[in-house]
């Protein structure tokens, strides 16, 4: 009996020590985990020996959200959309991030000159830029392929299953775009009721058709398995599985909707000092490049881009196929977070009301 | 020890009449002290499971139902930091409590609000007090968040200066809100949870149609169930009769078959279904290569309110077919042997004969699986579309998507009343003694 005792809590006094040197970062899994993994958590751990343990969530702002108001948080850092960020700032659910720890750009820029405009917060450090998009299977479409997003919500030129995620965020912009309303007064629209019904009014011309996904790595998944000919998508996803696992997926950047993604810490992370120390480095001129390496993300810091050359297969140029590359901004939508902040509820609310009707 | 044999001990009658041991002491309070020696010990044994019971299941049930009425984010802020609990909107609460309901809003209510905006802004606490009103009037919390950065700066009258900076203060739902939030018990969630709200007045009205989503899945939510017991019953019936009335060695295996996917992770018997069932999956690549349907009208089985029935019915299954087993298997053939030797047709001695004998099994079966299929979410989450999602589905947003826990739980606690209820029910038209679960 003694003897299991104290077995035990030695058993106990080396998972407290060890946790000690561990550090929990909850991000989005797929093709975009392994590429922060691959550009972040690994060197971090050759560099200091902490352990970084990933955690996968749809979308980590909830999770979060939810420990924090529980008082049980587990996560150490996590990978939220800036209008996230934004809102749980507001909300005194983050831990706020000084941003004199943020180290100078390689070439010497201040880091508060390096980041793009907006990209440093009170609460939010940018890694990446990213943006939703649609895609479709090229094999779908051979003679006339869709090009605009008008083409997304055509069920007779282009007939066929829709995938789109399951929330109002990016869904109504895209709508309202599909409509013929120009990307800089889609955020006017969508501010009063008629512009919210008119989306949704675009919405229900498809919503026969939809097959509604959560997670960052199912629209690849149910283009592959052929069960949608288009869907929205996270860029780098499918950039990933065309180039990555060479599947014939196209994407079309018109009426695309970025946006910045970045690290928070959750209010009473349980370590925090290696939390602010992993932020420091993996938003580091290097590892932001060397991110953009693994997926077609934009760099957060304006001297990453030199850095970044080709993809991990050696002959892929990156640059055209980052959401920030001109050709594909001609007709792009910046995400309003402020917008998302302030109504991301109500709106919700209305989508789950219309999906279940 | 000494008691029991005390106890134990022969008996004599004392003068007054009564019964004593040999060494004189009432033999009832003998008795009783040497059982309540046993009922400590048997206690005992039991306190783990009662404390398991009481701290997994009655407190958490009594947390949900506390929470359902009870909603302090607009009048309570904890300081996470220092773990501090700060009041808010004090002074318009004060104001609340000076004035009828219904009170135009004066001079004082509007600057009880901006003090109790710039202090929320403050300490950060804003964004919980303009989600806690959005609940009650959609479309509000930008209002508080949008107004309150202005409110540190602003100077009487402060009526004028609020409505200069949103004149959508004005309308009066808003201030019925903010009045039933400051109270620390309110029905607001459950009237939330009907597809209701209060007008200014404080009148109970529908909301607009384009928000009510309660009802309607309450509605889906206990046909499917019924549904889905009715398809379980079908099937599991013949099942366990077989496995019933088959010698052992053939049953033991087809209980196997039963059994198989009972022991099978829920998730993968989920996704297994996804992979047969969707539009280039297995069953419709079948019946294209078989001629039956043409390639480009493959069936949609999944995704929607179908693909919920199937998978659910699958799943279930064993809970039916479990306890109509147990009460088959005891019945005697002969029963049956005896009503057709005495001229009944082979229905009429199922009907009056078997099938009476049965239903404990099809009641206990009945019920589980209802009770089951009403507060499943994860097949309906993943196989479900639109079309089939559930009440719990919704539950499940709100708690972890939207984190409307009051809301969630007035919805849970509705679900646990209606089920409750039909519990009642059954036991008033079958009753719950004639319930046979194994």
């Amino acid at each position: 009996m003694k003897k299991t005792l104290i077995l035990t809590t030695a058993l106990i006094g080396l998972a407290v020590g060890a946790s000690a040197q561990e550090l929990t970062v909850m991000s989005w899994g797929g093709a975009y985990g392994k590429s922060q993994v691959e550009a972040y958590h690994k060197p971090f751990t050759e560099e200091t020996g902490i352990k970084v343990i990933s955690v996968d969530a749809d979308n980590p702002a909830t999770p979060i959200k939810a420990q924090v108001e529980a008082g049980n948080v587990t996560v150490d850092v996590a990978d939220v959309e800036y209008a996230d960020g934004v809102r749980l700032c507001d909300e005194g659910l983050l831990e706020e991030i000084d941003p004199s720890i943020l180290p100078d750009g390689s070439d010497g820029t201040p880091a508060m000159d390096d980041f793009l405009p907006g990209a440093v917060t009170d609460c939010l450090v940018t890694s990446i830029v990213f943006s939703t998009i649609y895609a479709y299977d090229s094999t779908a479409f051979p003679d006339n392929p869709p090009s605009t997003i008008a083409d997304f919500f055509d069920l007779e030129t282009y007939p066929g299953k829709r995938g789109l995620r399951k929330g109002a965020k990016a869904n109504l912009e895209m709508a309202l775009m599909a409509d013929g309303v120009a990307p800089e007064e889609v955020y006017g629209m969508l501010e009063t009721d008629e512009g919210v019904d008119r989306a949704f009014a675009k919405l229900d011309e498809i919503k026969d058709q939809v097959v509604w996904w959560e997670a960052g790595a199912q629209p690849p998944q149910l283009l592959a398995d052929g069960e949608v000919a288009m869907t929205t998508a996270y860029n780098g996803r499918i950039f990933n599985a065309a180039v990555g696992e060479d599947q014939p997926f196209v994407t079309v950047f018109d009426g695309q909707i970025y946006e910045y993604d970045g690290y928070v810490i959750p209010k009473g992370a349980p370590n925090l000092d290696l939390a602010l120390q992993f932020i420091a480095f993996a938003t580091e001129t290097e590892q932001l490049a060397e991110q953009a390496k693994w997926i077609s993300y934009g760099p957060a810091r304006k001297s990453s881009g030199p850095l970044v050359g080709l993809y991990q297969d050696g002959k892929t140029e990156m640059g055209p196929h980052m959401p920030t590359a001109e050709d594909n901004l001609k007709k792009a939508l910046a995400s309003d977070f402020e917008f998302w902040a302030d109504r991301d509820t109500e709106l919700n609310e209305r989508f789950n009301a219309w999906l279940a009707g | 020890m000494t008691d029991a044999v005390a106890a134990a001990a022969p008996t004599t009658r004392a003068t007054d009449g009564r019964l004593t041991t040999a060494d004189g002491k009432p033999l009832k309070a003998a008795l009783a002290r040497a059982q309540a020696r046993n009922k400590r010990r048997a206690f005992f044994l039991v306190v783990p499971l009662l404390l398991f019971v009481v701290v997994t299941f009655l407190v958490p049930i009594g947390q949900m139902l506390s929470m359902s009425v009870n909603n302090s984010a607009f009048y309570s802020w904890k300081d996470r930091d220092t773990g501090d609990t700060i009041p808010l909107m004090v002074d318009l609460r004060g104001w609340f409590n000076e004035n009828e309901p219904g009170t135009e809003p004066d001079e004082a209510a509007y600057a009880a609000l901006a003090a109790g905006l710039a202090h929320a802004r403050d300490i950060k606490a804003i964004g919980q007090i303009g989600t806690r009103i959005n609940y009650e009037v959609s479309g509000t919390r930008s209002l508080f968040t949008g107004t309150s950065r202005k409110a540190e700066r602003m100077e009487p009258p402060y009526k004028e200066a609020i409505l200069d900076a949103d004149e959508e203060w004005a309308d009066p739902e808003i201030w019925a809100a903010m009045r039933s939030a400051s109270k620390a018990f309110t029905l607001d969630f459950y009237l939330a949870a009907l597809d209701r709200t209060r007008d200014a007045d404080g009148n109970i009205v529908k909301v607009d149609e384009e928000r009510a989503v309660y009802i309607l899945l309450f509605q889906r939510t206990f046909v499917l169930s019924a549904l889905i017991t009715l398809m379980t019953l079908i099937l599991g019936f013949p099942i366990a009769h077989l496995l019933a009335t088959l010698p052992l060695r053939h049953s033991n295996l087809l209980m196997i078959l039963v059994l198989l996917p009972f022991w099978t992770s829920l998730l993968v018997r989920t996704t297994s279904w996804i992979v047969l069932l969707q539009s280039q999956g297995v069953v419709n690549d079948l019946w294209v290569a078989s001629g039956l349907i043409d390639d480009g009208n493959r069936l949609q089985m999944i995704y929607n309110r179908t693909g919920t029935i199937i998978a659910m019915t699958h799943i279930l299954l064993p809970f039916m077919v479990l306890p109509l087993y147990s009460v088959m298997r005891p019945i005697d053939p002969s029963y049956v042997r005896a009503a057709r030797s005495l001229g009944a047709t082979s229905w009429t001695a199922f009907r009056r004969v078997y099938l009476p004998q049965t239903v404990p099994g099809i009641g206990a079966g009945g019920l589980l699986v209802f009770i089951l299929a009403v507060g499943y979410y994860i097949t309906p989450a993943l196989v479900g579309g639109s079309s089939g999602q559930l009440i719990s589905n919704l539950i499940a947003f709100h708690m972890q998507k939207s984190l409307n826990w009051s809301l969630a739980a007035a919805l849970a606690s509705l679900l646990l009343g209606a089920v409750l209820l039909l519990y009642w029910l059954y036991d008033r038209l079958v009753g719950i003694d004639n319930l046979k679960l194994g």
